[in-house]
Protein backbone atom coordinates (compact mmCIF):
# COMPACT_ATOMS: atom_id res chain seq x y z
CA UNK A 1 0.00 0.00 0.00
CA UNK A 2 2.93 2.38 0.48
CA UNK A 3 5.79 1.12 -1.53
CA UNK A 4 8.85 2.55 -0.59
CA UNK A 5 10.32 5.59 -3.29
CA UNK A 6 13.58 6.21 -3.88
CA UNK A 7 13.99 10.23 -3.79
CA UNK A 8 16.91 12.87 -3.89
CA UNK A 9 17.07 16.00 -2.36
CA UNK A 10 20.23 18.49 -1.55
CA UNK A 11 20.98 18.26 2.17
CA UNK A 12 23.40 21.36 3.33
CA UNK A 13 24.38 21.55 -0.25
CA UNK A 14 25.28 17.66 -0.89
CA UNK A 15 23.16 15.60 -3.31
CA UNK A 16 21.50 12.92 -0.84
CA UNK A 17 18.94 9.82 -2.15
CA UNK A 18 16.93 7.65 -0.27
CA UNK A 19 14.50 4.62 -0.13
CA UNK A 20 11.61 6.41 1.84
CA UNK A 21 8.14 5.35 2.92
CA UNK A 22 5.82 8.03 1.65
CA UNK A 23 4.63 8.57 5.26
CA UNK A 24 8.35 8.96 6.43
CA UNK A 25 8.40 12.31 7.90
CA UNK A 26 11.37 14.78 7.05
CA UNK A 27 12.75 14.63 10.27
CA UNK A 28 13.24 11.05 10.23
CA UNK A 29 15.06 11.09 7.13
CA UNK A 30 17.07 13.87 8.41
CA UNK A 31 17.54 12.08 11.35
CA UNK A 32 17.82 8.38 11.02
CA UNK A 33 18.63 7.98 7.09
CA UNK A 34 21.36 11.02 7.21
CA UNK A 35 22.48 10.83 10.70
CA UNK A 36 21.57 14.46 10.91
CA UNK A 37 20.76 14.83 14.36
CA UNK A 38 21.42 18.25 15.65
CA UNK A 39 17.43 18.51 13.99
CA UNK A 40 15.41 17.24 17.25
CA UNK A 41 12.07 15.54 17.60
CA UNK A 42 10.21 17.45 20.66
CA UNK A 43 6.68 17.83 20.83
CA UNK A 44 5.94 15.70 17.39
CA UNK A 45 2.74 17.69 17.10
CA UNK A 46 4.22 21.29 15.62
CA UNK A 47 4.09 23.50 18.12
CA UNK A 48 7.56 23.50 19.78
CA UNK A 49 9.71 24.15 16.45
CA UNK A 50 12.46 21.61 18.01
CA UNK A 51 12.52 20.25 14.52
CA UNK A 52 13.02 23.23 12.73
CA UNK A 53 15.20 23.41 9.34
CA UNK A 54 14.94 25.18 6.21
CA UNK A 55 13.60 24.07 3.34
CA UNK A 56 14.21 26.17 -0.11
CA UNK A 57 15.75 28.80 2.30
CA UNK A 58 12.29 29.12 4.66
CA UNK A 59 12.18 27.94 8.01
CA UNK A 60 9.57 24.59 8.39
CA UNK A 61 9.08 22.37 10.63
CA UNK A 62 10.35 18.85 9.51
CA UNK A 63 7.99 17.09 11.51
CA UNK A 64 5.25 18.24 9.91
CA UNK A 65 6.93 17.84 6.11
CA UNK A 66 6.98 14.60 4.52
CA UNK A 67 9.87 13.52 2.80
CA UNK A 68 8.85 13.30 -0.40
CA UNK A 69 7.45 16.90 -0.25
CA UNK A 70 11.07 17.69 0.09
CA UNK A 71 12.30 15.72 -2.84
CA UNK A 72 14.03 17.53 -5.56
CA UNK A 73 14.25 20.74 -3.14
CA UNK A 74 16.65 22.00 -0.93
CA UNK A 75 17.18 21.45 2.71
CA UNK A 76 19.33 23.41 5.48
CA UNK A 77 20.01 22.04 8.68
CA UNK A 78 21.80 23.41 11.43
CA UNK A 79 25.12 21.31 10.56
CA UNK A 80 25.15 22.89 7.79
CA UNK A 81 24.99 26.38 8.56
CA UNK A 82 28.60 27.24 9.33
CA UNK A 83 31.78 25.17 8.18
CA UNK A 84 32.85 21.86 10.47
CA UNK A 85 34.66 23.23 13.46
CA UNK A 86 33.57 26.27 13.01
CA UNK A 87 30.75 28.37 14.63
CA UNK A 88 28.29 30.89 12.71
CA UNK A 89 28.20 34.38 14.19
CA UNK A 90 24.78 33.19 15.17
CA UNK A 91 25.69 30.29 17.03
CA UNK A 92 28.44 32.15 18.62
CA UNK A 93 26.02 35.56 19.66
CA UNK A 94 23.83 32.49 21.02
CA UNK A 95 27.27 31.03 23.31
CA UNK A 96 27.99 34.62 24.60
CA UNK A 97 24.60 35.85 25.29
CA UNK A 98 23.52 32.34 27.53
CA UNK A 99 21.05 31.74 24.57
CA UNK A 100 19.98 28.38 25.88
CA UNK A 101 20.55 26.10 28.64
CA UNK A 102 20.06 22.31 27.68
CA UNK A 103 20.15 23.17 23.87
CA UNK A 104 17.26 21.25 23.09
CA UNK A 105 15.59 23.52 21.26
CA UNK A 106 18.87 25.51 20.23
CA UNK A 107 19.00 24.34 16.63
CA UNK A 108 15.79 25.28 16.34
CA UNK A 109 16.20 28.28 17.05
CA UNK A 110 18.70 29.19 15.79
CA UNK A 111 17.43 28.18 12.23
CA UNK A 112 14.08 30.42 12.87
CA UNK A 113 16.80 32.92 13.66
CA UNK A 114 18.78 32.80 10.26
CA UNK A 115 15.42 33.01 8.61
CA UNK A 116 14.38 36.05 10.45
CA UNK A 117 17.80 37.63 10.03
CA UNK A 118 17.52 37.33 5.97
CA UNK A 119 13.92 38.87 5.94
CA UNK A 120 14.58 41.24 8.71
CA UNK A 121 18.30 42.20 9.12
CA UNK A 122 17.41 44.34 11.90
CA UNK A 123 14.52 43.85 13.67
CA UNK A 124 12.54 44.62 17.21
CA UNK A 125 12.34 42.99 20.23
CA UNK A 126 8.89 42.75 18.98
CA UNK A 127 9.65 41.12 15.36
CA UNK A 128 11.92 38.80 17.18
CA UNK A 129 9.73 37.11 19.75
CA UNK A 130 6.89 37.43 17.00
CA UNK A 131 9.34 35.32 14.90
CA UNK A 132 9.99 33.02 17.05
CA UNK A 133 6.66 32.14 17.98
CA UNK A 134 6.80 28.57 16.81
CA UNK A 135 9.97 27.78 18.83
CA UNK A 136 9.50 27.22 22.57
CA UNK A 137 12.09 26.92 25.15
CA UNK A 138 11.54 25.34 28.55
CA UNK A 139 14.65 26.77 29.98
CA UNK A 140 15.70 30.16 29.15
CA UNK A 141 12.17 32.56 29.61
CA UNK A 142 13.43 33.89 26.22
CA UNK A 143 14.67 37.10 27.41
CA UNK A 144 18.57 35.89 26.75
CA UNK A 145 17.49 34.38 23.19
CA UNK A 146 16.31 37.55 22.32
CA UNK A 147 19.58 39.66 23.53
CA UNK A 148 20.92 36.87 21.46
CA UNK A 149 19.54 37.50 18.57
CA UNK A 150 19.84 41.26 19.00
CA UNK A 151 23.56 40.62 19.21
CA UNK A 152 23.48 38.32 16.14
CA UNK A 153 21.85 40.94 13.96
CA UNK A 154 24.40 43.29 14.85
CA UNK A 155 27.25 40.81 13.86
CA UNK A 156 25.75 40.10 10.76
CA UNK A 157 24.94 43.48 9.82
CA UNK A 158 29.15 44.34 10.16
CA UNK A 159 30.25 41.43 8.03
CA UNK A 160 31.21 38.98 10.76
CA UNK A 161 32.21 35.23 9.41
CA UNK A 162 32.60 31.88 11.02
CA UNK A 163 34.94 31.66 13.55
CA UNK A 164 37.02 28.56 14.27
CA UNK A 165 35.25 26.98 17.46
CA UNK A 166 37.37 28.25 20.38
CA UNK B 1 4.55 9.67 15.80
CA UNK B 2 3.90 9.37 12.46
CA UNK B 3 1.15 8.16 10.15
CA UNK B 4 -0.61 5.17 9.07
CA UNK B 5 1.06 3.98 5.82
CA UNK B 6 -0.58 5.31 2.79
CA UNK B 7 -0.42 5.49 -1.38
CA UNK B 8 1.47 9.14 -2.11
CA UNK B 9 0.25 10.85 -5.64
CA UNK B 10 1.77 14.04 -7.07
CA UNK B 11 -0.07 15.13 -9.78
CA UNK B 12 1.19 17.70 -12.90
CA UNK B 13 -2.27 19.32 -13.17
CA UNK B 14 -5.32 20.12 -12.15
CA UNK B 15 -7.31 17.56 -14.34
CA UNK B 16 -5.18 14.88 -13.20
CA UNK B 17 -5.92 15.85 -9.68
CA UNK B 18 -9.73 15.74 -10.70
CA UNK B 19 -9.72 12.51 -12.45
CA UNK B 20 -7.71 10.99 -8.73
CA UNK B 21 -10.31 12.42 -6.42
CA UNK B 22 -13.16 11.01 -8.96
CA UNK B 23 -11.39 8.06 -8.89
CA UNK B 24 -10.62 7.30 -4.73
CA UNK B 25 -13.44 9.22 -3.29
CA UNK B 26 -12.98 8.97 -0.02
CA UNK B 27 -9.76 6.91 0.13
CA UNK B 28 -8.12 10.04 -1.76
CA UNK B 29 -6.85 13.42 0.50
CA UNK B 30 -5.52 16.91 -0.82
CA UNK B 31 -2.41 17.52 0.37
CA UNK B 32 -1.47 21.13 -0.17
CA UNK B 33 0.97 22.69 3.42
CA UNK B 34 -0.18 19.73 5.49
CA UNK B 35 -0.35 21.76 8.61
CA UNK B 36 -4.17 20.56 8.95
CA UNK B 37 -4.13 17.54 7.70
CA UNK B 38 -0.05 15.57 8.83
CA UNK B 39 -1.05 16.68 12.26
CA UNK B 40 -4.64 14.58 12.15
CA UNK B 41 -2.70 11.67 10.47
CA UNK B 42 -0.06 11.63 13.12
CA UNK B 43 -2.68 11.15 15.65
CA UNK B 44 -4.30 8.91 13.14
CA UNK B 45 -7.42 11.02 13.54
CA UNK B 46 -6.99 10.57 10.38
CA UNK B 47 -6.19 7.46 8.00
CA UNK B 48 -6.73 8.50 3.92
CA UNK B 49 -5.68 5.63 2.30
CA UNK B 50 -4.01 7.93 -0.34
CA UNK B 51 -2.63 11.67 -0.37
CA UNK B 52 -2.77 13.52 -3.38
CA UNK B 53 -0.03 16.10 -3.27
CA UNK B 54 -1.13 19.03 -4.98
CA UNK B 55 2.02 20.84 -4.28
CA UNK B 56 3.25 21.08 -7.71
CA UNK B 57 0.45 23.01 -9.40
CA UNK B 58 1.67 26.28 -9.63
CA UNK B 59 -1.10 26.97 -11.69
CA UNK B 60 -2.53 27.46 -8.16
CA UNK B 61 -0.33 29.74 -6.99
CA UNK B 62 -0.13 33.83 -7.05
CA UNK B 63 -2.12 37.11 -6.49
CA UNK B 64 -4.25 38.30 -9.61
CA UNK B 65 -5.22 41.59 -9.63
CA UNK B 66 -8.70 42.27 -10.97
CA UNK B 67 -11.12 45.42 -11.70
CA UNK B 68 -12.92 45.53 -8.29
CA UNK B 69 -10.55 43.08 -6.44
CA UNK B 70 -7.84 40.43 -6.25
CA UNK B 71 -8.38 36.62 -6.79
CA UNK B 72 -5.42 34.60 -4.98
CA UNK B 73 -4.61 31.12 -5.46
CA UNK B 74 -5.43 28.22 -3.05
CA UNK B 75 -1.72 27.28 -3.09
CA UNK B 76 -0.69 30.89 -2.04
CA UNK B 77 0.95 30.24 2.01
CA UNK B 78 -0.24 32.17 4.58
CA UNK B 79 3.80 33.95 4.79
CA UNK B 80 3.09 35.59 0.73
CA UNK B 81 -0.05 36.80 2.16
CA UNK B 82 0.98 38.81 4.91
CA UNK B 83 4.07 40.12 2.99
CA UNK B 84 2.81 40.71 -0.46
CA UNK B 85 2.19 44.50 -1.03
CA UNK B 86 -0.63 43.96 -3.39
CA UNK B 87 -2.25 42.12 -0.80
CA UNK B 88 -1.48 44.91 1.54
CA UNK B 89 -2.83 47.52 -0.05
CA UNK B 90 -5.65 46.09 -1.86
CA UNK B 91 -6.54 42.92 0.83
CA UNK B 92 -5.16 44.58 4.11
CA UNK B 93 -7.87 42.93 6.43
CA UNK B 94 -6.00 39.50 5.19
CA UNK B 95 -2.69 40.50 5.44
CA UNK B 96 -3.21 41.44 8.97
CA UNK B 97 -4.86 38.51 9.70
CA UNK B 98 -2.48 36.07 7.42
CA UNK B 99 0.72 37.66 10.02
CA UNK B 100 -0.81 36.23 12.78
CA UNK B 101 -1.53 32.85 11.71
CA UNK B 102 0.20 30.09 13.57
CA UNK B 103 3.92 31.06 13.94
CA UNK B 104 6.26 31.68 11.42
CA UNK B 105 7.50 28.12 10.11
CA UNK B 106 3.15 27.67 9.94
CA UNK B 107 3.07 30.16 7.46
CA UNK B 108 5.96 29.31 5.25
CA UNK B 109 3.76 26.14 4.42
CA UNK B 110 0.06 26.48 5.28
CA UNK B 111 -2.30 27.62 2.34
CA UNK B 112 -5.07 29.82 2.06
CA UNK B 113 -7.13 26.78 0.36
CA UNK B 114 -5.81 24.65 2.43
CA UNK B 115 -7.14 26.57 5.45
CA UNK B 116 -10.55 27.12 4.01
CA UNK B 117 -11.40 23.57 3.08
CA UNK B 118 -10.05 21.90 5.67
CA UNK B 119 -12.68 24.62 8.07
CA UNK B 120 -10.99 24.25 11.38
CA UNK B 121 -12.99 26.12 14.02
CA UNK B 122 -10.05 27.54 15.44
CA UNK B 123 -8.79 28.30 11.65
CA UNK B 124 -8.37 32.39 11.06
CA UNK B 125 -9.45 32.53 7.14
CA UNK B 126 -12.92 31.47 7.81
CA UNK B 127 -13.71 35.06 9.81
CA UNK B 128 -11.95 36.99 7.43
CA UNK B 129 -13.42 35.86 4.22
CA UNK B 130 -16.88 36.08 5.89
CA UNK B 131 -16.07 40.05 6.75
CA UNK B 132 -14.57 40.13 3.36
CA UNK B 133 -18.48 38.93 1.45
CA UNK B 134 -14.92 36.50 -0.59
CA UNK B 135 -15.93 34.26 -2.87
CA UNK B 136 -14.36 30.65 -2.73
CA UNK B 137 -13.77 29.31 -6.54
CA UNK B 138 -14.26 25.52 -7.05
CA UNK B 139 -13.46 23.07 -9.74
CA UNK B 140 -14.97 19.27 -10.41
CA UNK B 141 -16.06 17.24 -12.62
CA UNK B 142 -18.91 19.99 -13.65
CA UNK B 143 -16.56 22.58 -14.03
CA UNK B 144 -15.73 25.89 -12.47
CA UNK B 145 -18.11 27.58 -9.76
CA UNK B 146 -18.49 30.17 -7.39
CA UNK B 147 -19.33 30.11 -3.66
CA UNK B 148 -20.32 32.82 -1.26
CA UNK B 149 -18.32 32.59 2.13
CA UNK B 150 -21.81 33.09 3.54
CA UNK B 151 -22.34 29.70 2.04
CA UNK B 152 -19.37 28.01 2.48
CA UNK B 153 -18.78 27.04 5.90
CA UNK B 154 -21.69 25.14 6.93
CA UNK B 155 -20.35 22.61 9.82
CA UNK B 156 -18.04 21.82 12.13
CA UNK B 157 -14.59 20.77 9.55
CA UNK B 158 -17.24 20.42 6.94
CA UNK B 159 -17.59 23.13 3.86
CA UNK B 160 -19.39 23.38 1.04
CA UNK B 161 -17.37 21.89 -1.69
CA UNK B 162 -18.17 18.54 -3.13
CA UNK B 163 -16.47 15.19 -2.85
CA UNK B 164 -14.79 15.79 -6.31
CA UNK B 165 -13.83 19.54 -6.20
CA UNK B 166 -10.64 20.85 -5.51
CA UNK B 167 -10.72 24.64 -4.03
CA UNK B 168 -8.41 26.74 -6.99
CA UNK B 169 -8.66 30.38 -5.74
CA UNK B 170 -10.17 33.05 -3.26
CA UNK B 171 -11.63 36.28 -4.99
CA UNK B 172 -11.79 39.23 -2.92
CA UNK B 173 -13.96 42.38 -3.64
CA UNK B 174 -12.35 45.91 -2.91
CA UNK B 175 -13.37 47.56 0.30
CA UNK B 176 -15.40 50.65 -0.26
CA UNK B 177 -14.43 54.11 0.65
CA UNK B 178 -14.45 55.09 4.36
CA UNK B 179 -14.00 51.46 5.00
CA UNK B 180 -11.49 50.66 7.47
CA UNK B 181 -10.86 47.25 9.11
CA UNK B 182 -9.20 44.99 12.04
CA UNK B 183 -8.60 41.49 12.64
CA UNK B 184 -8.35 40.66 16.51
CA UNK B 185 -7.33 37.59 18.50
CA UNK B 186 -6.72 36.02 21.17
CA UNK B 187 -4.17 32.91 20.31
CA UNK B 188 -3.33 29.61 22.20
CA UNK B 189 0.24 30.55 23.40
CA UNK B 190 2.06 26.95 22.23
CA UNK B 191 -0.59 26.29 18.90
CA UNK B 192 -1.54 29.75 17.79
CA UNK B 193 -4.81 28.95 17.53
CA UNK B 194 -7.69 31.09 17.76
CA UNK B 195 -9.32 31.00 21.28
CA UNK B 196 -11.47 33.50 19.45
CA UNK B 197 -11.00 35.89 16.20
CA UNK B 198 -12.93 38.69 15.62
CA UNK B 199 -12.60 39.99 11.96
CA UNK B 200 -14.59 43.31 10.62
CA UNK B 201 -14.74 45.29 8.50
CA UNK B 202 -16.79 48.81 9.09
CA UNK B 203 -18.00 51.46 6.80
CA UNK B 204 -18.97 54.93 7.85
CA UNK B 205 -21.22 57.26 6.17
CA UNK B 206 -20.97 61.20 5.90
CA UNK B 207 -21.63 62.05 9.89
CA UNK B 208 -18.85 59.37 10.85
CA UNK B 209 -21.79 56.67 11.95
CA UNK B 210 -21.59 53.05 10.69
CA UNK B 211 -23.07 53.08 7.65
CA UNK B 212 -22.26 48.90 7.30
CA UNK B 213 -20.43 46.13 9.58
CA UNK B 214 -19.52 42.73 8.60
CA UNK B 215 -18.29 40.90 11.40
CA UNK B 216 -16.84 37.39 11.20
CA UNK B 217 -16.02 35.40 14.14
CA UNK B 218 -13.95 32.15 14.37
CA UNK B 219 -12.64 29.75 17.44
CA UNK B 220 -15.73 30.86 19.69
CA UNK B 221 -17.74 28.15 18.46
CA UNK B 222 -17.27 24.68 16.34
CA UNK B 223 -17.45 26.59 12.86
CA UNK B 224 -17.01 30.47 12.14
CA UNK B 225 -20.65 32.91 11.70
CA UNK B 226 -21.61 37.01 10.62
CA UNK B 227 -22.37 38.13 13.33
CA UNK B 228 -25.53 39.54 11.78
CA UNK B 229 -27.64 40.76 14.50
CA UNK B 230 -24.60 42.73 15.86
CA UNK B 231 -24.26 44.13 11.91
CA UNK B 232 -27.91 45.49 12.41
CA UNK B 233 -27.45 46.45 16.16
CA UNK B 234 -24.49 49.00 14.77
CA UNK B 235 -26.10 50.24 11.48
CA UNK B 236 -26.48 54.00 11.99
CA UNK B 237 -24.95 53.58 15.88
CA UNK B 238 -21.57 56.65 16.38
CA UNK B 239 -18.68 54.14 16.62
CA UNK B 240 -18.03 54.95 20.53
CA UNK B 241 -16.69 52.66 23.41
CA UNK B 242 -20.33 52.48 24.82
CA UNK B 243 -22.81 51.98 21.66
CA UNK B 244 -20.66 49.58 20.54
CA UNK B 245 -20.27 47.45 23.55
CA UNK B 246 -23.79 47.78 23.77
CA UNK B 247 -24.30 46.34 20.20
CA UNK B 248 -21.66 43.56 20.72
CA UNK B 249 -23.45 42.46 24.22
CA UNK B 250 -25.63 39.68 21.82
CA UNK B 251 -22.95 38.68 20.17
CA UNK B 252 -23.02 35.09 21.24
CA UNK B 253 -26.92 34.84 21.49
CA UNK B 254 -28.09 31.76 20.23
CA UNK B 255 -24.53 30.30 19.47
CA UNK B 256 -23.45 27.50 21.37
CA UNK B 257 -19.53 28.06 22.88
CA UNK B 258 -16.91 25.73 22.75
CA UNK B 259 -16.12 24.64 26.33
CA UNK B 260 -12.43 22.66 25.90
CA UNK B 261 -9.26 22.01 28.07
CA UNK B 262 -8.29 25.64 26.17
CA UNK B 263 -11.53 27.36 28.11
CA UNK B 264 -15.06 27.35 29.37
CA UNK B 265 -17.73 28.74 27.62
CA UNK B 266 -18.63 31.35 29.71
CA UNK B 267 -14.64 32.61 29.00
CA UNK B 268 -15.24 32.32 25.04
CA UNK B 269 -18.52 34.24 25.21
CA UNK B 270 -16.93 36.98 27.45
CA UNK B 271 -13.94 37.33 25.12
CA UNK B 272 -15.82 36.75 21.74
CA UNK B 273 -17.92 40.28 22.88
CA UNK B 274 -14.43 42.33 24.04
CA UNK B 275 -13.25 41.38 20.67
CA UNK B 276 -16.41 42.62 18.84
CA UNK B 277 -15.88 45.88 20.55
CA UNK B 278 -12.24 45.71 20.08
CA UNK B 279 -12.53 44.93 16.57
CA UNK B 280 -15.40 47.31 15.31
CA UNK B 281 -13.59 50.81 17.36
CA UNK B 282 -10.12 49.96 15.40
CA UNK B 283 -11.97 49.14 11.76
CA UNK B 284 -14.14 52.36 12.57
CA UNK B 285 -10.92 54.46 13.92
CA UNK B 286 -9.21 53.37 10.42
CA UNK B 287 -12.23 54.10 8.14
CA UNK B 288 -11.55 57.79 9.19
CA UNK B 289 -8.16 57.62 8.82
Amino acid sequence: MSDPETITMTVNGEQRTAAVEPRTLLVHLLRDEFDLTGTHTGCETGQCGACTVHLNGQAVKSCMVLAVQAAGQEVSTIEGVAPKGTLHPVQDAFWTNHGLQCGYCTPGVIMSTLSLLKERPDPSDEEIRHALEGNICRCTGYQSIVAAVKDAAGRLARGEEPQPIR
Amino acid sequence: MYPYPFTYHRPGTIDETLALLADLGDEGKVLAGGHSLLPAMKLRLAQPGHLIDIGGLDELTGVREREGGLEIGALTTHHTLATDPTVAARAGLLAELAHVVGDQQVRNRGTLGGALAHNDPAADYPAGVLALDAEIVAVGPNGERTIPAGEFFTAFLTTALDPGELLVAVRIPDLPANTGYRYEKLANPASGYALVGVAAVVQLDDNGSIAQARIGITGASDVAWRAEGVEAALAGVQPDGESVKAAAAGVVDGVEMLADVHAPAEYRARVTRNLVRRAVLKAAERAKG
